[in-house]
């Protein structure tokens, strides 16, 4: 069986993450569950989560996907911490970082430019996240 | 896969999440970095943790966790959810209430998804666990899903298992008495400031008392619960009433806590250091550690048997036809078997 199993197609795992003040999770969960039922293992990380504690979660679970959801507004102080955290654990090169909220188009070059790979804004279709990561988890 | 294996030993974080990834996924080459890092294992305490679902496993573990990090200990925590059968995805949210030791490196908290695998989970947890261990981990703590076959095999991997009882669950207790009974070290009733937890105290204490000789069997030398253990009285005395009534005979005491204040934890942690002293003192972790190695040389020999016996079956053109064949009874299924295994005992008994 081992054979057989070794060759199997591997299961990707993505953390759904809040950082920072905002307490308001249902998008958060919607996505941990349509996640979930596109077949990947969700890590949900639960409200008010400081950058480290989301850098810990993203390098003890090796997630493929760092999804961050935030709505304050306090991505660009936010999201650099992470991004720091995850390649001071060698964790960044082979994961994708999704951000996910109300983030202004000015700001989203900038994020870009930091190393996120992907912005959803609101009214982002879930079959296009799903279809994004499945295209585009990294290769390990 | 050698590097990775280094930078397992030499403690680097990305490393261990990536073989326990690999593990998980049973990708290439995953057998071999297992085989490496057992020579690093065995300075590890394991514990399991069980328990019905809501009787706050999670809770308590991340208290356990940071009281073992306030004495200086590393700890390694493997969580179990269950996985969707549909989709095979899963929600693993049991990290949401690990927020004592939020941003600790030193405390490793790693989900699992039981992946729908029969049998499969228990050898990817003791596999993971392996890595925990040559890692460095001092203590390593199993929780474990919260129903069914997974809680009876969580014994094979832990030395101490904790099991949780939620107040007010005597039905439940009922129902457990033929499984999660009989493999518990230590019984922890939960949510202790709830109405009726006295109640579950008494009935558990009853129903432990009546646990007689024999019913651990398979649990390597603990068939040792005779009659004398009702005898005694002694666990009367309180709710973490600890330890052995005859000498070689372990009593699993009740704990009383209530995890999300943080009572009771040092109580348990004193009832899991005692039962440690027990399988030192008497022996039995040794007796523990060979069975738990007997019975997963058993596991991996079946397993791999199991695929050296299907591609000798896609050999000889696959099962469909075997059965076509039995369906229009031009045979059987006993003679197909005879037929399909006849050159791996051809193999076997040449060599002999």
């Amino acid at each position: 069986m081992s054979v057989e199993h070794e060759q199997s197609e591997r299961t990707i795992r993505c953390l759904v993450a809040k950082v920072g003040l905002d307490g308001h999770d249902r998008g958060a969960h919607v996505i941990a569950r349509a996640l979930r039922d596109a077949g990947f293992e969700v890590i949900y990380s639960g409200l008010h989560r400081s950058p480290e504690e989301v850098v810990q979660a993203a390098v003890q679970e090796d997630v493929d996907v760092v999804g961050i959801s935030i709505l304050s507004g306090a991505h660009n102080t936010l999201v650099p911490k992470i991004l720091d955290g995850l390649k001071q654990y060698d964790a960044f090169d082979d994961r994708l970082v999704l951000v996910g909220g109300i983030v202004p188009d000015d700001d989203k070059a900038e994020l870009r430019a930091q190393g996120v790979d992907e912005i959803f804004g609101p009214g982002a279709s879930m079959d296009e996240m799903i279809a994004y990561i499945r295209e585009h988890a990294p290769e390990r | 896969m050698n590097d990775l294996v280094a930078d397992l030993l030499a403690g680097k974080h990305s490393a261990l999440a990536r073989v326990i990834t690999k593990i998980e996924n049973r990708a290439p080459g995953y057998r071999d970095v297992v085989s490496t890092l057992h020579q690093h294992t065995g300075h590890a305490d394991v514990v399991g943790v069980t328990g019905s679902p809501g009787a706050g496993k999670s809770t308590l573990v991340d208290k356990v966790a940071a009281a073992y990090r306030e004495r200086g200990l590393t700890v390694g925590v493997i969580a179990i959810d269950p996985s969707s059968p549909y989709s095979g995805g899963a929600v693993l949210g049991d990290r949401i209430r690990m927020a004592s030791n939020a941003g600790d490196m030193d405390v490793f908290f790693r989900s699992m998804s039981a992946r729908g695998s029969l049998g499969g989970l228990s050898t990817a947890t003791t596999d993971a666990v392996t890595a925990l261990d040559a890692f460095g981990k001092d203590k390593i703590i199993v929780e474990t899903v919260g129903a069914g076959q997974n809680e009876v095999d969580i014994v094979r991997t832990a030395d101490t298992v904790a099991v949780l009882v939620p107040p007010g669950s005597g039905d439940d207790v009922q129902m457990l008495k033929a499984g999660i009974l009989e493999i518990g070290d230590v019984f922890v009733v939960n949510k202790a400031d709830l109405d009726g937890a006295d109640r579950t105290v008494q009935q558990l204490r009853e129903m432990l008392q009546h646990r007689g000789q024999g019913e651990r069997d398979g649990r390597a030398g603990s068939g040792h619960h005779g009659p004398d253990q009702t005898a005694g009285g002694t666990t009367e005395d309180g709710p973490a009433t600890n330890g052995e009534r005859a000498p070689g005979t372990w009593a699993p005491p009740i704990v009383e806590t209530v995890a999300n204040r943080g009572e009771g934890v040092e109580t348990f942690l004193d009832a899991l250091a005692d039962h440690g002293d027990f399988l030192d003192r008497t022996g039995r972790r040794d007796e523990q550690e060979r069975a738990r190695f007997a019975a997963e040389i058993r596991t991996l020999l079946r397993e791999d048997a199991n695929g050296l016996v299907t591609r000798e079956l896609d050999r000889q053109g696959g099962l469909d036809r075997l059965v076509d064949d039995v369906v229009a009874r031009e045979t059987d299924p006993y003679t197909v078997v005879d037929e399909v295994l006849a050159p791996l005992r051809e193999c076997l008994d040449r060599e002999a």
